[in-house]
Order: structure tokens, then sequence, then C-alpha cells
């Protein structure tokens, strides 16, 4: 399946939903669509993977790239999703230590302060 | 024993049909049906290192797959860059990740080394026997 890309505002928060296969073919899309959001102003960038079928080691790298922009500008990259394929990938990796993950869009964006 | 042999140019585009072909193998060898997605990762990140390896390198040559089943299935990927460049991988520390001075690419490797690595039990990286280059060798078990 090929890489779908949806963008909306959740309160002061932009929601980046993927969808289909994140690879070395396609994220290059994923990296020029998170940079348009870093230039267009969003601080808070929260991405949906719940509608990935794969990722792999360059949709990492694109994610961490975001990440590391976001950071000196005083914002935040975190990562919505429930999947147990994808979890383990960011457990082996241990990017789980190096982004905030919630199971939900909803969780990530709990203006009542979500927590990790 | 069976076995598939699949050689695309080193392009992006093909990585896909790559990982495509190597879990259908993998299906019809028996491998167990929970061990696909990480059979298809796996494929994927050798097959993106080759590619990478041959546009970095600027070479044509086409990136080779064979997969085999006999006791088991295996999977070798072979790229034709210079050996120093594929035996240099290492995985990651997981404090190294984040840090500023860990270029993209460096860092892109590093994760699909680490994925390589917690994803196949009985993984090899060697160089090619024949010509310059390196091989990759991925084993899962079979369930026959």
């Amino acid at each position: 399946m090929e890489l779908s890309l949806a963008t909306r505002a959740v309160a002061e928060h932009a929601v980046l939903e993927v969808g289909g296969e994140v690879d070395v073919y396609t994220a290059p899309r994923l990296r020029e669509r998170l940079n348009e959001l870093i230039d267009s102003g969003a601080r808070s960038i929260v991405v949906d993977l719940n509608r990935v079928d794969f990722l792999d080691s360059t949709g990492l790298g694109v994610l961490v790239g975001a990440h590391r922009r976001l950071r000196p500008l005083g914002g935040r990259c975190a990562l919505a999703c429930d999947k147990e394929p994808l979890l383990k990938i960011f457990r082996i990796t241990a990017l789980d230590q190096v982004f905030p993950l919630y199971p939900s869009v909803e969780a990530a964006t709990d203006p009542s302060g979500p927590s990790a | 024993m069976s076995t598939v042999k699949l050689a695309f140019s080193p392009a992006p585009v093909h990585v896909r049909t790559a990982r495509l072909v190597g879990v259908a193998v993998a299906r019809r060898a028996g491998v167990a049906e929970e061990l696909l997605d990480e059979v298809r990762l796996a494929i994927g990140e050798a097959c993106t290192r080759a590619v990478e390896l041959h546009r970095q390198y600027g070479l044509p040559d086409l990136v080779q797959m064979e997969m085999s089943d006999d006791q088991s299935y295996t999977v070798r990927v072979i790229d034709r860059a210079p050996i120093e460049a594929g035996l240099g991988l290492t995985a990651l520390p997981p404090d190294a990740l984040a840090n500023e001075w860990l270029t993209d690419e460096a860092l892109t490797v590093g994760v699909g080394f680490a994925l390589l690595a917690g994803f196949v039990d009985d993984l090899q990286v060697r160089p090619v026997e024949v010509g310059i280059g390196t091989e990759v060798r991925m084993v899962w078990p079979v369930g026959k």
C-alpha cells in the first residue's frame, strides 16, 4: 500500500496521520511534509502511526530528523501508536526512549497533561 | 530444496518488490506466520542497505537476492560496494540515537543495523566469495 499523509489541527497540535508503507522509497515524502509543518510554525507535532502497515529504518530516520529539528525550537514530536509490531521496532532501536509514545492521538493531545 | 533468485536495479522503488517476493517465498517455504512481519522488515533493511551503498558509490550493478529453503529459510542479499563500506556497519548505542552530531545517514544506517540484528537470530554479514561486495545472510526456521 502506498504512503498516505493527512494533516489536521487538534488544539495547538499539528497531527500528521500517516498510512500505508514508510520505506526508503516513500520516506522522502514524509520528511517533506514534516519539514513543511515545522517551516510553517508547528511546534507540537503528533505523528499518528496507527494506520501504518510498514515502517523501516529510513522512516525512523525521518521521525528522528523531525525530533531533532523541533527540539532546539522548544517543540516536540510525539508519536501515536498502539500497534505491537511497530512498538517492537521502537523498542529494538531504543527509539522508545527518544520519542513520547502514546496509544492514540487523543492521549497525545490530552490537554490535562498526557503522560507517556 | 528450492531456490528463487531476484536481481534489481539499485533504486528505492524496487525494495518493496523485494520484500513482497521474500515474504511470499518465506510463506511457501513454511516460515511461521507470526515471523513473516520480521522477515519482511529484515529483507527490507538488507535491501535498503544494499541500494544505499550502490547509490553512495555510484554503482549501477544489480542488487542480488537469493532465497532458498532446505532445513530452514535462507535469504542472501548481495551488494557490490567496497567491502570496507559494507563491513564497517555497527549498531548504534541507544543514547547516540538523538545526538546532534550523528548525520541522518549514519543514524538511518545504525537503526537499520539494529533492526537487522534485533529481528534476525541467525545473521551474518561477510565479504562475497568472488569479486567485490558484501553478503547479508539471514536464516529463519521453517515449520516443516
